[in-house]
């Protein structure tokens, strides 16, 4: 009979996601055993530990694997390369800066999050649980669990555990959305709509890989490719054609968590809907992560394809890279909302990111580590600004975000701090020199260039141009434009408003105006869809200090990568050298 | 039996499955569409695991199935929130997002 062999397993190769995924399971527990009052502080320090903790973790393995050129556990189960490493680096960092921003209640004395988002909104229990002060602090574990899933989801040469990494980083993440504490029916919108899109992407990427383990009976990438490479193998005498099918069903799942078009009709919609702050932390996070697997499995498999079906391969990232960028940022110029026009221009980036890795070689995959780190940080950073900017009603309570565009005019003179801040994470958005975003795109571009995909760059460009107009609209917007009449006086109460929209009235008022009568939304938990444009005063609160914290890291490395990149080109070219797993 | 005609049936179940996600209006039914997506990749990945004669896609398989059980747990718990809040379980009223 076969014995039981146990396989040796090299812990230090696990420590990046074992370090995060450990400290979710301990916030779990946390959340049984630990009083109300000191849990928050307790996930907290547990969580930002567990991230920083995941950051020296890959310190400690860089050179290890920069001298090996990788490591692996179980056959690849886990593989560390150091591209791998880089993209860990990255997401362990931006979801460090994440989590300072959900941490902040501002001077509010609220975080973003309903106090039950089991409860329905609008009800007297919603406003119980208000009143009684309970918050929701399971929240930490939840993204600990969902920064695990994005670790591990690029350092695997196996395709089980791609998928199960997928669904790890995606479940929690569904659940994140639908917690907002204020405008909760959009947030629970948001949630259903990245569950179904979600959950229906990975099902066609699970049918994926079953074709792929069909085809050459490995469910190992880097062995499914040799053997596809090797056409006499016995396997695939059976049934070849179902590689094609399988590539393009991965990709398909792939595609979607970058948000890709034409997968990329869920991100405005979930940008929008989700908690800000968990806004921030998806679209930094989930974006590093999910290319990195891209770039991990195209790269790998297009070494094993033989030339004209790499080339189908590359045209369809032709395809689908300009169609990409094109929604980004047509649909991003005409778009009123910030929140929606920061989703159109994260559309944008993975086009950009997409065109970068046009090449699938090592000077794509250097730009990608680059440009996703530039990204990652504008964005965290913007949407971080985004938290700070309220609606407040005419009693002075401080409302929900005042996310309509026209509520922005003036803010240069509100809070010139924040104004400044907001129109360097654009530009660098809009890749103008002398930020992260300028040398991102370089990068980006002359990496299509070197590849022969001249065309490309030339669309990027153009795209570049047109989605400059937005961005510099919204600063002309911030600093030129005096601020809007404040006429949140004029005797509509976000009740009214909410009516006045259109929306059904029943279940869908404020909470708290059901049990006070004619007193407004105190704590502002307004149920209402939409942002109450020009019908509340904006006003900018103060961070607690997290937030504060994670906007001049933002700011600081935005500016840093573009004037001195030196130090991290170095370490993205380093990293990029990329070999593959195997013989 | 010929082998090759599970994975037939798999396929089949398959596209119905995504049919059902792409067509039908009820939350419910577009969710257990998704489920139905995914078992019909299990018995795709059985029938290979037969044809290979190893049991990776076996193991697979039960992946598979323990995260089927964990979506269904957020995916009720999403859907069961929205009907609570709007009384609808149609997807056509999941609206208020659209600009």
């Amino acid at each position: 009979m076969n014995e039981f062999v146990a396989p040796e397993i090299d812990w230090a190769v696990l420590s990046p996601v074992l370090v995060v995924l450990a400290a979710g399971v301990v916030g779990v527990l946390v959340e049984a055993f630990v009083p109300a009052r000191a849990r928050r502080v307790v996930q907290l320090v547990l969580t930002l530990g567990a991230l920083a903790g995941s950051l020296v973790a890959v310190a400690l393995l860089w050179d290890r694997v920069l001298t090996d050129g990788l490591a692996f556990v179980v056959d690849g189960t886990v593989l560390l390369t150091p591209f791998t490493l880089g993209i860990q680096a990255v997401v362990a960092l931006l979801a460090l800066l994440g989590v300072l921003v959900v941490a902040d209640r501002t001077s509010t004395g609220q975080d973003a999050f309903a106090p039950t988002a089991a409860a329905v909104p609008g009800t007297a229990y919603e406003d119980a649980a208000r009143q009684a002060g309970l918050q929701q602090t399971e929240i930490y574990p939840l993204m600990l669990f969902a920064t695990g899933g994005m670790l591990l989801f690029p350092a695997t040469d196996n395709l089980i555990v791609l998928f199960i990494a997928l669904e790890v980083l995606s479940l929690p993440l569904y659940v994140l959305c639908a917690t907002a504490r204020r405008r909760r029916l959009l947030s629970q919108e948001a949630a259903f709509k990245y569950f179904l899109l979600g959950s229906f992407a990975s099902a066609l990427m699970l049918f994926g890989i079953a074709l792929v383990y069909g085809a050459t009976a490995t469910v190992s990438l880097e062995l499914a490719v040799s053997r596809l490479a090797n056409p006499d193998s016995p396997v695939l005498t059976m049934m070849p054609d179902l590689v094609i099918a399988a590539v393009l069903l991965i990709s398909v799942g792939l595609l979607f968590k970058i948000g890709a078009a034409p997968f990329h009709t869920w991100t405005p919609d979930v940008y929008q809907g989700a908690p800000t702050p968990i806004t921030a932390f998806m679209a930094a996070c989930v974006k590093a992560a999910a290319i990195g697997a891209m770039v991990r499995v195209l790269f790998t498999l297009a070494a094993g394809l033989d030339e004209p079906l790499r080339r189908d391969l590359e045209t369809g990232l032709w395809v689908v890279a300009i169609l990409t960028m094109l929604v980004g940022t047509a649909a991003g110029a005409v778009q009123t909302d910030v929140k929606r026009m920061l989703a159109y221009s994260s559309i944008a980036h993975a086009g950009f990111l997409l065109v970068a890795m046009v090449g699938l070689d090592e000077v794509g995959a250097q730009a990608v580590l680059f440009y996703v780190l530039a990204y990652g940080l504008a964005t965290l950073g913007a949407f971080a600004v985004v938290t700070l900017v309220r609606e407040q009603d005419a009693d002075g309570v401080v409302l929900g975000e005042a996310t309509h565009l026209s509520q922005w005019a003036g803010l240069g003179r509100r809070s010139p701090l924040l104004a400044t801040a907001f129109s360097l994470f654009l530009l660098s958005m809009a890749g103008i020199p002398l930020t992260a975003g300028f040398l991102a795109k370089f990068g980006a571009f002359s990496a299509a260039v070197e590849a022969g995909a001249w065309p490309l760059a030339v669309i990027g460009v153009l795209a570049s141009i047109v989605a400059v107009f937005f961005y510099v609209r919204l600063i002309v917007l911030m600093v030129l434009t005096p601020p809007v009449e404040e006429t949140a006086d004029d005797g509509v109460t976000p009740a009214g408003a909410v009516a006045a929209d259109g929306t059904p009235d029943d279940g869908f008022r404020d909470g708290e105006g059901v049990e006070d009568g004619p007193e407004p939304a105190r704590t502002g938990t307004l149920t209402a869809a939409r942002a109450l444009a020009g019908r509340a005063a904006v006003v900018v609160v103060a961070s607690q200090g997290p937030t504060a914290v994670a906007i001049t890291v933002c700011a600081v490395g935005v500016v840093l990568l573009g004037i001195v990149p030196a130090a991290v080109l170095d370490w993205t070219t380093q990293a990029a050298a990329f070999r593959p797993f195997g013989p | 039996m010929e082998l090759t005609n599970y994975l037939y049936l798999s396929v089949v179940l398959f596209a119905l499955g995504a049919t059902t996600v792409l067509l039908r209006r009820n939350t419910i039914v577009v969710f257990m569409g998704i489920e139905l997506m995914l078992n019909a990749t299990n018995l795709a990945l059985v029938t290979f695991a037969r044809m290979h004669g190893d049991v990776t896609g076996q193991v697979l398989a039960f992946f598979v199935m323990v995260v089927a059980a964990a979506e269904v747990v957020v995916g009720l718990a999403i859907i069961v929130t929205i009907f609570r809040a709007r009384r609808s379980a149609s997807v056509d009223d999941v609206n208020l997002l659209k600009s």
